[in-house]
């Protein structure tokens, strides 16, 4: 029997693109980020990851929560408003 | 484990900890009705990156169990998690209790934020003390029950408690589960902005107060009960901040200097009883 038409599949963007959800914009300051990995490891939506001299946001996707701001030793991410 | 674009709310504890099921080889999870099935989306699409069964409520257990034998016999390498919030752990209390005194080999991890969020926050057995929910809209008057303890009673093969303040140990803790057989209980601190209304930056914030101020003990049980080296000095409580710094949140905003120290009296009987234990 071919189950596929009942077994869901594994896709970017169930939900649309979230970053339209978003009120403010995390922004990180290069300069300040030491990359110690909190933001990456505690974002909740698992849009930041390593990249260039610091950390890179996938827009796309980020909801705007803030939590990378929170978590981030350094304080090189700022939240701006859309 | 999850992707990008899901349906999760903003600042939410719940995705937090779904990303950290990359710790555990080939899970396949079955979920009860939730917002975490929510956040795994709807068909025909699904924010998961490994196999979800969608579950009714109490059968969550039985399930886990069907398909932890099932796959044994089919010779298939599979961790089977069972994956509930603190209202599916009441709601399907006697299926989890059953699947722990029969040691069924999978693991099961409840995402406990305190009421039962997808519905609209009701009140749940893990609710704090005078909580404000839409149940109890002036404070919950009875007190939150131990579930990680119950389990321990079932001389689960594996409990432990932790929470999404502290990933590093919250991953080594998932790790473990891993490694080990039998059954393995972890129940997981998610502090939810919307239900227990604050500001989504602090979702990690809240987390790490209610182990600063000795309100959620970090604990592990594989055999032996000792408290986890990112929570153990909190035992004292000089360590310990100051319980009202956890308590800035929109669900605790009615209480009286009196009802505090309460219930910190309480926080205190909750660490003696454990420390029992260890």
């Amino acid at each position: 029997m071919d189950l596929s038409p009942i077994i869901s599949k594994a896709t970017v963007a169930s939900a649309g693109e979230t970053g339209s959800w978003r009120n403010y914009r995390p922004a990180v300051t290069a300069d300040l980020c030491s990359k110690c990995g909190n933001c990456i490891l505690y974002c909740p939506e698992g849009v930041i990851s390593e990249g260039g001299d610091s950390v890179e946001i996938d827009y796309r996707f980020c909801k705007g929560c803030g939590v990378c701001k929170e978590v981030c030793e350094q304080r090189a991410i700022e939240m701006i408003p859309e | 484990m999850i992707l990008p674009g899901n349906a999760s709310c903003q600042g939410c504890p719940i995705s937090i900890v779904m990303r950290c099921l990359d710790e555990i080889s080939n899970p396949v999870l079955a979920i009860p009705a939730s917002c975490s099935t929510v956040i795994a989306g709807l068909h025909p699409k699904s924010a998961m990156k490994v196999p979800v069964v969608h579950v009714p409520f109490p059968s969550t257990l039985a399930v886990a169990a069907g398909l932890s034998e099932a796959y044994k016999r089919l010779g298939v390498k599979a961790n089977v998690v069972a994956w509930i919030g603190d209202g599916a752990a009441d709601i399907g209390f006697a299926a989890l209790s059953a699947s722990a005194a029969r040691k069924d080999d999978l693991i099961t991890i409840v995402v406990d934020n305190e009421a039962y969020m997808n519905t609209g926050t009701q009140a749940s057995l893990s609710t704090f003390w005078k909580a404000k929910t839409t149940t109890s809209p002036t404070g919950k008057t009875e007190e939150r029950r131990n579930l990680a303890l119950i389990m321990l009673a079932h001389k689960a093969d594996y409990v432990a408690t932790a929470s999404v303040g502290y990933i590093k140990d919250l991953r080594r803790k998932f790790r473990r589960a891993e490694e080990m057989k039998g059954f393995r209980f972890l129940q997981i601190h998610t502090p939810c902005p919307p239900g227990w209304k604050f500001p989504s930056e602090k979702t990690v914030e809240v987390a790490r107060k209610a182990v600063m101020s000795g309100a959620w003990i970090l604990w592990e049980y594989d055999g032996k009960l000792r408290l986890s080296k990112a929570g153990e000095k909190y035992a004292l409580k000089e360590n310990r901040i100051p319980l009202e710094d956890y308590l800035k949140q929109g669900r605790f905003s009615h209480l009286s200097d009196e009802e505090i120290r309460e219930l910190e009296q309480k926080i205190d009987e909750d660490w003696e009883l454990l420390l029992r234990f260890s």
